[in-house]
């Protein structure tokens, strides 16, 4: 391929990607200002807390179970060579809160709550709906898309403390029910050194984070998603996948600020 | 173009000749790159959101294929504008409900959702949806397009007596020629972005022009010619150097 038509390429590709950004950001400054109505009238962020919160239990149970059941079996391996079975509790607790239970359960919410936010938001727009609101003179950005903001918003460390919690339950079933460790020692452990502000609120906020991340990126490919099949099944894709991405980067930078201090 | 108060106006042509376009420079969701739309005198493309949205209230738009919120129930998007833009009690709002639902025919389906609707159905409750507000201007966008000829009269007679109850103007692009003349006072051709033929139906029905002809007899070749343009036929099938 000749030289121009990489260059054109690349920089097409560049335009089109700092355009989305600012398009992005603008659009998520317009739900900021059009968050009004959301809370004087909070029963619209009621039904969107139950879509994407409520509907998300069942998968953020089942696989915060599953993970804590695993992080019991692994962590008594492993601490069993150190002759320290008993700092299981300890062990499950902060991977959980610290790590586990934000991360996971923001990667569930994004592909169980943030994809039906886009295919939804995108179908709206495809079958004129939006389009309908606005020549309503209703604003499709305060009554469609700010409640569901709100919503993930609120819903996302709520799962995510749910998560933790079952998970911490499933570390219990599989460490002392199943394997026999001290339940004395795994809950005593577990409260002395799990840190309400330096542990769990930093998960909370990380929670937080993740929560505005994945609603702006899963409303923005919907708000943005061409008005066809392929259109709202390619934002719908895109979601999940830049959602993912957003959590881990988001993660780390986060974990570097919070337990490292840079 | 000029839409006098009380009028029911057909804008017709050719797909893709720009009638929904018209539509939506109406309604204030395009900017035209000339010229301007005025609606009660003031200039839409001039006006900032909160003028815009000010007239849309006095706006009402049908959508192709209805647009309604397939979240909601049949009641909750007639109901829909007038719980936006007003403090009425819902006893009132029911009441004005109902009667909406009424004027179309539909107050048995209140309690029914979108996707339990026939397309005539839908299209009707879209109608009531329109209306909820008492619009001054209502605009069309394809209301008989996909409908079996008994909705379609239904749709048809619906336009032209709400108009005429509610005092409003309205506007309707369409295809459907023959249903189009029954229902309204005056008719405009469109083509290539300009007005090709207008007049009242009786003026349409005798008139020479090759394009009107054309559309009303429904003739496959003409000034709208059946081929996209392209090159030779012969050329492309390579019989010809």
């Amino acid at each position: 391929m000749p030289i121009n038509k990489v260059l054109t390429a690349v920089g097409h590709r560049v335009v089109n990607t700092v355009w989305r950004i600012g398009f992005a950001s603008r659009f998520f400054w317009e739900i900021l200002r059009q968050s009004g109505p959301s809370f004087r009238r909070f029963g619209l962020i009621n039904k969107e807390v139950f879509s994407s919160g409520v509907m998300s239990l069942v998968i953020i149970l089942v696989a915060g179970m599953f993970v804590g059941m695993v992080l019991g079996l692994q962590g008594f391996e492993t601490l069993k060579r150190y002759g320290s079975e008993s700092a299981l509790g300890s062990l499950v607790a902060l991977s959980l809160v610290r790590e586990l239970g934000p991360v996971l359960a923001g990667l569930l919410f994004a592909s169980r709550a943030g994809s039906a936010m886009t295919a939804e938001i995108g179908l709206m727009k495809t079958t004129e709906q939006l389009a309908a609101m606005e020549m309503m003179a209703v604003s499709p950005l305060a009554r469609v898309v700010a409640p569901r903001f709100w919503a993930g918003v609120i819903s996302m460390p709520l799962l995510s403390a749910l998560f933790s919690a079952m998970g911490v339950f499933g570390g219990y079933v599989v460490g002392v029910m199943m394997i026999g460790v001290d339940e004395g020692s795994f809950w005593s452990q577990m409260q002395s050194s799990v840190d309400f502000q330096h542990d769990i609120l930093n998960g909370i906020i990380k929670s937080f984070v993740f929560g505005i991340a994945v609603t702006t990126i899963a409303l923005f490919e919907g708000y943005d998603a061409p008005p066809t099949a392929e259109g709202v099944s390619g934002a719908t894709t895109r979601t999940v996948v830049q959602s993912s991405l957003a959590i881990l980067f988001l993660d780390f930078i986060l974990t570097a600020l919070m337990f490292r201090g840079f | 173009m000029q839409f006098p108060k009380g009028k029911v106006i057909a804008i017709m042509g050719g797909s893709g000749c720009g009638k929904t376009t018209l539509l939506r420079l109406i309604g204030g969701a395009l900017k035209p790159t000339k010229g301007e739309v005025r609606i009660g005198g003031k200039v839409i493309h001039e006006m900032d959101q909160d003028a815009l949205y000010e007239m849309r209230r006095k706006l009402g738009v049908l959508f192709q294929f209805g647009a309604l919120f397939t979240d909601m129930s049949v009641f909750d998007n007639v109901a829909f504008q007038m719980r936006e833009h007003t403090n009425l009690p819902e006893e009132i709002i029911h009441d004005l409900v109902m009667m909406k639902l009424h004027a179309v025919g539909l107050r048995g389906t209140h309690y029914l959702m979108p996707a339990e609707l026939s397309g005539g159905m839908a299209r009707r409750v879209a109608l009531a949806r329109t209306i909820a507000l008492d619009p001054m201007l209502i605009l069309y966008d394809e209301p008989f397009a996909g409908l079996d000829p008994i909705s379609l009269t239904v749709v048809g007679q619906l336009i032209r007596k709400l108009n005429d109850a509610l005092g409003a103007t309205s506007v309707v692009v369409t295809h459907d020629v023959q249903e189009s003349l029954k229902i309204v006072d005056y008719i405009y051709f469109v083509a290539d972005g300009v007005i090709v033929a207008e007049g009242t139906p009786d003026e349409i029905r005798a008139s020479d022009k090759p394009f009107v002809h054309q559309f009303i007899h429904g003739e496959m070749d003409g000034p709208v010619p059946f081929h996209y343009p392209s090159e030779s036929y012969m050329q492309d099938l390579g019989v010809l150097g």
